[in-house]
């Protein structure tokens, strides 16, 4: 077990080069123990090549990258056993049941088990907990999709692991099986205490799950903190729209409580309709992805707000 | 407990449980039913033709040529789809995020291939006893032969499959890179024609590889002595045999486990997901 203030993934200077392509050009960042910390970008940004780097799957060219304390481009297989990670497969082991795969995949992690921390989660509890009870013994090649995924999170988590990594764990999800998956994962991090490091493109799903949100373009972090604090660092955050003697008004603001405070002393009664919206978490996003591939390097003061 | 004694108990079990599963599947029961009723068929068809210059009927001496062939064929086609399959359908990506997952996917592959000679040589070996004469000249030691020449010849080829399985650049390469070398060397290691009508070049090559020789194997194992007049030196060549499967077991043993670690290291999820892309685009 890490001591308790040690960060869990700590990544410093973080580069990745194929070729002459340059995909990650300096990531810093670290995640906490019992943190759930989530990497938005758009494609081709290098979020998925980040996440395989911390596994362990793929080797990088450049700066310090420690996971539970160790590099995982050498981490043994003790190391192996305490970091969880789920996968998106397709059409591996199609005659085995749930159960039967649960039970063989889970046997590996007994070794590791310790009187504080048992390993691997008793079966019947994790079918329970992603889902899966009432399919545990019909073949895996005649799940659904959804079913398929609740597998792979319960292949990704049978070691109860203390870091797990999901790279887009909800794409191909109906609304249903995200919102239980959504609370799996704050179960997860709760109860557990696992840390979670995971990848996604929908903005909802990372401001409903991460304790803080790493906005990852053009090759590094260029935002990191609460999705509160984030929408708090673009200009304009908030939108005021009012109504005055039938005519339709907008005014963007970056501080609207004085703005309508000042609104109602000139106008008084004659205000109608008033509407203050604050920038969403997906206006703070494009709005600093534009910004950063558009090559403007005037603005990573902003990466540095949060910390 | 040891972790790896620990993997390679849990990659039994799994080799195992493949091989239940590969029993059940109707895909499988189809593909031993195919090569038992081809095999038959083939030699129902010759069972009045002599092989020249004795008085062996073909079905005998056929039997053992193709029980070898089936063997070679078999275990390395086998495990180098499988590998290359499961490189693409993650199930390697998997093993490979599990502690000592490597050593007991491996251990599974070996078992389950290993186990899946059985039903083979089953289907082929039962109806030949009771439709045929004379298929085995030499009772119970002829048995020991045929046991030490698959356990041999099995550690000769196996891991032959799991090298090409792991270098093969995608599944569908399998056909050209794997598939199309072994039908070669089938057909000219002597089990369908003598090897002695080929000309010279092509018996050195035929000899290098251990599909003949295993295919000798077992007709030292099934045939009568006299019959060892219609090889290469009139002979068995049994120290030969050893010898030569022992150099591919051997070779095996070395580099295999290097080529599957160099396989595993570059196994990754983004690998997984173009495969599926790829395999998407073929099925459109």
């Amino acid at each position: 077990m890490s001591p308790p203030f040690e960060p869990v993934v700590r990544v410093a200077g973080l580069q990745m080069t194929y070729g002459s392509h340059d995909v990650l050009t300096g990531v810093d960042f670290e995640v906490h123990p019992g943190e759930v910390v989530c990497l938005l970008g758009p494609n081709g940004a290098g979020k998925t090549t980040t996440i395989e780097i911390l596994e362990g799957f793929r080797v990088r060219s450049g700066g310090d990258v420690r996971v539970l304390g160790e590099d995982p481009a050498q981490a043994g297989d003790a190391w192996r056993a305490r970091v969880g990670v789920v996968l998106q497969s397709w059409r591996d082991h199609a005659r085995w049941t749930p159960r039967r795969l649960l039970e063989q995949l889970g046997g590996y992690f007994a070794p590791y088990s310790t009187a504080t921390h048992p390993r691997p989660y008793e079966l019947e509890w994790l079918l329970d907990t992603v889902g899966l009870t009432e399919n545990a013994d019909r073949k895996i090649g005649t799940l659904s999709g959804g079913q398929r995924r609740r597998l792979d999170v319960a292949m990704g988590i049978i070691g109860r692991p203390e870091l797990l990594f999901l790279d887009e764990p909800t794409a191909g999800f109906d609304p249903q099986a995200r919102r239980d998956f959504h609370d799996l994962v704050h179960r997860l991090s709760d109860l557990e205490g696992t840390s979670i490091l995971l990848t996604t493109h929908d903005l909802a799903e990372a401001e409903r799950l991460a304790d803080r949100i790493l906005i990852l373009a053009a090759g590094r972090i260029v935002a990191d903190g609460s999705a509160d604090e984030l929408t708090r660092q673009v200009a304009g955050t908030a939108e005021v729209r009012w109504s005055r003697g039938g005519e339709r008004f907008v005014h963007a603001t970056e501080d609207a409580t004085p703005f309508v405070r000042r609104l109602f002393e000139q106008h008084g009664e004659e205000i109608t309709d008033l509407e203050v919206r604050r920038a969403s978490l997906e206006d703070t996003y494009i709005a600093m992805v534009q910004r950063f591939e558009s090559g403007d390097r005037t603005a990573p003061a902003l990466a540095e707000v949060s910390r | 407990m040891n972790p790896t004694r620990h993997a390679i108990g849990l990659g039994l079990r799994r080799g195992w449980t493949e091989f239940l599963l590969s029993l059940r599947s109707t895909q499988d029961q189809g593909f031993y039913l195919f090569m038992g009723v081809a095999t038959l068929a083939y030699l129902w068809a010759n069972r009045d033709s002599e092989i020249e210059g004795t008085d062996l009927l073909l079905p005998t001496f056929a039997l053992p040529s193709i029980l070898g062939a089936l063997l070679a064929f078999g275990v390395v086609i086998g495990p180098a789809y499988a590998l290359a399959m499961e490189r693409e359908d993650g199930t390697l990506l998997r093993h490979k995020a599990l502690p000592h997952g490597m050593q007991g996917y491996v251990t599974g592959q070996l078992l389950y291939h290993s186990l899946g000679l059985l039903p083979l040589l089953l289907v082929i070996l039962v109806p030949s006893f009771l439709l045929f004469d004379d298929v085995m000249s030499n009772g119970l030691a002829g048995w020991a032969t045929v046991a030490w020449v698959a356990v041999l010849g099995l550690l000769a080829t196996l891991p032959l499959g799991m090298i090409l399985g792991s270098v093969v650049p995608s599944v569908q390469k399998v056909g050209t890179w794997g598939m199309l070398p072994v039908i070669v060397l089938t057909f000219i290691s002597g089990i369908f024609v003598p090897i002695q009508a080929m000309w010279g070049w092509v018996q050195v090559v035929a000899q290098i590889f251990p599909t003949y020789w295993i295919g000798l194997g077992m007709r030292s194992a099934f045939l009568p002595d006299a019959a060892a007049t219609i090889e290469i030196g009139d002979s068995w060549r049994t120290g030969m045999t050893v010898l030569v499967l022992g150099a591919w077991a051997l070779f095996g043993l070395l580099v295999t486990p290097r080529v599957l670690r160099r396989m595993a290291r570059r196994t990754s999820g983004s690998q997984v997901l173009e495969a599926k892309e790829a395999a998407l685009q073929w099925v459109k």
